[in-house]
């Protein structure tokens, strides 16, 4: 009887405190409502604190002067951190209005269908190339507007040491690690490793899928199947074998696990180091940092051995989703509309200097193109390009820039540390629910 | 009053700390052992069995952040049992700066694990920081702390030995000041010195003090986390992480219920050390 007595209040408590609660958010919500008529709408968008600020501060001003409608940033950490806290705000309803995040693979972590605006149907897609909307399209769903231009990963280098030094831009693997001797013994940083911010460990991989692409056509299909893995196709494993190389010939600078990702860039723009294999995002902090250094600053693909293959591989621009269960959803269909427009387009070019073609048709560049630009658009001009692996399969290695770390520092052999790749891919198809997995 | 009314009144006073843990301790922490038996995205779960514990038991970092977990767990322990006593000795004994010296031992606690973190982290860097810069005047080169795979583990365990022997120190302190002085003057008269006091007197009666402070460090070592993460994010590789730097990799994925299993097996394997380290160092305290 006691104890019926006790369990009853229990249980009444325990009711009552979620009922009050809710209470709460109710009250706090109509209060919210009740404010909208006479307040301008405002738009909150969720950014990585390390990308392109400036160029959204400029759409959101710009937006504002169109229409009235205010664009308010909100920062999240980037990387690991980053995509925690993106997925805890979803799935407790606390997103942004809009979100700007990866296209391809790492999107459907995201779960699009139930989070994010289905714009299939709005007319501007038009405009934008298939190669970008194949990236953000699950289920034959379209989910994202494009930011800023298609980007490239290979080997940005110092183009007055390389002038200084009489050398040519490598067409092979060989003439690249011949290039780096010589650049060694002029005492200078041959190729700049900076690890200490592991994602930079993995370009060597990641920009050596052209190959791959090329050889392997069906490569990611089979990937994406369980069929494929990087460890028995002779080509994939190519990469690991190019970190051993650079690692044994003492190619990096000798800190190169404690060098950051910025600290990299200073090297570069100084000629200090030579090479430096990274994204053509590195343009953006380049060309913030080094106005006077980054004309010395030029592109060419990370090379390969295989005679008469030479290519980038390509990253296809990130997006911009919209909450799907936000506010304002109609208004933040109207900032997408005008931020892929030619009058947005023009905004955000102002605010950065594109880095390479636009997936939006019909952008017209200024005049003030950066060398390594023109550099990188040779490479779309003659069609010697393919998309970066995790824009054709879901599965990616949560553990890569790890992997690539080790090998990349030779702690592990090439083929062991593929070997551990292909077992780390086995988590997420599994997670996906993949078939053959 | 009834002795049943009487029984039901207190269990009232009980019922707010009780709702509060349930509902913030004991309902996540049950529920969690149903998550790691499932596929879990945060908004549906497929059951999928002990699936996610294959999985983690076959994760290639695993054996790697065993060894490092118990590496750090026991060396951090051995080190704050033994600086903290030493300097609970000293901070005890008649010294002119007494005080002044106890709060500069506490102080590094005051600050937050992450911002000592990212502070070392710039100390250690091999060319730029402070510590290879000193070494350099006086002519040793020094090594990359955080970069190289033999000592990086070991960096991460000297600053954390650096920031936890405060709280040792307290405990060592306030265990040491509890001893009654009459049994120090006891054996001067019997001709002790002071090795003997240590010996004899100081260190069996300190026995409770050093419990608390190895029960403490090892739990805390074996669940580690901030400290290693703000240092070198288990890295270069694999090399510095810890069952718990796994476990947020394979959360920050999006595995979920992976991560949760990982959790139970953490769980598990703090208990199983803990309880019988605890039970054995109970069964030899004295009394005072």
């Amino acid at each position: 009887m006691k104890k019926k007595m006790s369990m009853l209040l229990l249980l009444a408590v325990t009711l009552l405190i979620p009922v009050s609660l809710f209470a709460a958010g109710q009250q706090e919500s109509d209060g919210a409502s009740a404010g909208m008529s006479d307040k301008p709408v405002v738009l909150t968008l969720l950014i990585d604190k390390t990308s392109q600020i400036d160029g959204f501060e400029a759409i959101a001003k710009a937006f504002e002067e169109k229409t009235g409608i205010v664009t308010e940033l909100e920062f999240q950490p980037g990387s690991i951190e980053g995509e925690n806290v993106i997925k805890t705000r979803l799935a407790t309803g606390e997103m942004t209005d809009l979100l700007y995040f990866n296209s391809g693979s790492l999107l459907r972590s995201l779960n699009p269908e139930r989070n994010f605006v289905d714009l299939s149907a709005e007319s501007y897609m038009e405009r934008i190339a298939d190669s970008y909307k194949q990236t953000v399209t699950v289920n034959n769903k379209i989910f994202g507007v494009p930011v800023d231009a298609a980007m490239v990963g290979g080997i940005f280098y110092n183009k007055r040491v390389y002038k200084e030094l009489g050398l040519e831009i490598p067409m092979t693997w060989d003439a690249f690690m011949d290039n780096c001797q010589v650049i060694k013994d002029a005492g200078k940083t041959a190729f700049i490793g900076s690890f200490k911010d592991d994602w930079t460990a993995q370009l060597i991989l990641l920009a050596d899928y052209y190959y791959v692409q090329q050889q392997v056509p069906d490569f990611a299909e089979k990937f994406t199947k369980n069929e494929a893995k990087y460890a028995t196709t002779p080509a994939a494993l190519e990469a690991f074998k190019k970190y051993k190389e650079i690692v044994e010939k003492g190619f990096m600078n000798s800190d190169f696990l404690a060098t950051t990702y910025d600290e990299a860039q200073a090297r570069l723009a100084s000629g200090e180091g030579v090479h430096y294999d990274m994204g053509s995002w590195v343009l953006d902090g380049l060309s913030v940092n080094y106005p006077d250094q980054i004309n010395d600053i030029g592109f060419f693909a990370q090379p390969d051995n295989k005679p008469g293959l030479n290519g980038t591989t390509v990253w296809i621009p990130n997006s911009v989703y919209l909450n799907k269960n936000g506010e304002n959803v109609k208004a933040a269909k109207e900032w997408a509309e005008f931020f892929v427009s030619p009058e947005g387009i023009d905004v955000w070019m102002s605010a950065f200097p594109p880095k390479g073609p636009f997936v939006v048709k019909g952008v017209e560049f200024p005049d003030n193109i950066l060398p390594a630009v023109k550099d990188i658009i040779k490479y779309f001009d003659e069609d010697r390009t393919a998309p970066a692996l995790e824009f054709l399969t879901p599965v990616k290695a949560p553990n890569s820039p790890a992997i690539c770390v080790e090998v990349g520092s030779g702690m592990t052999e090439p083929l062991k540390a593929a070997e551990k790749y292909d077992r780390d891919t086995e988590k997420q198809a599994k997670q996906l629910n993949l078939p053959g997995w | 009053m009834t002795n049943t009314t009487r029984r039901h009144y207190n269990y009232l006073f009980l019922l707010p700390a009780g709702v509060i843990f349930f509902i913030f301790f004991l309902f996540p922490a049950l529920s969690s052992f149903f998550f790691s038996l499932t596929r879990w995205t945060l908004t549906d779960w497929t059951f999928i069995g002990l699936d996610n514990f294959k999985m983690f038991f076959s994760e290639d970092s695993l054996s790697i952040g065993f060894k490092n977990t118990f590496i750090y767990a026991f060396l951090t322990t051995a080190f704050k049992v033994v600086f903290g006593l030493a300097l609970g000795i000293y901070l005890t004994s008649a010294i002119r700066t007494r005080d002044f010296l106890r709060a500069i031992i506490f102080f590094p606690n005051l600050v937050s694990t992450i911002a000592i973190g990212i502070t070392f982290n710039s100390l250690m860097h091999p060319s730029r920081g402070v510590i290879n810069q000193f070494l350099a005047t006086i002519g040793i080169t020094g090594p990359d702390w955080l970069g190289n795979v033999h000592l990086a583990l070991l960096s991460v365990i000297g600053v954390d030995v650096w920031k936890g022997v405060g709280v040792a120190t307290v405990i060592f302190i306030a265990g040491i000041s509890a001893i009654p002085e009459q049994y120090y003057e006891a054996l001067s008269i019997d001709g002790g010195n002071s090795f003997d006091k240590f010996k004899h007197i100081t260190l069996p009666l300190v026995r409770p003090a050093m419990n608390s402070v190895i029960i403490l460090a090892l739990i805390g070592g074996l669940r580690l986390f901030d400290l290693v993460w703000s240092m070198t994010k288990g890295g270069p590789g694999f090399t510095t992480d810890l069952l718990s730097s796994i476990i947020y990799k394979q959360y920050g994925s999006g595995f979920y219920g992976l991560s949760t299993a990982g959790n139970v097996i953490l769980f598990l394997v703090v208990s199983a050390i803990a309880f019988p380290v605890y039970r054995f160092l109970n069964s030899r305290e004295v009394d005072l």
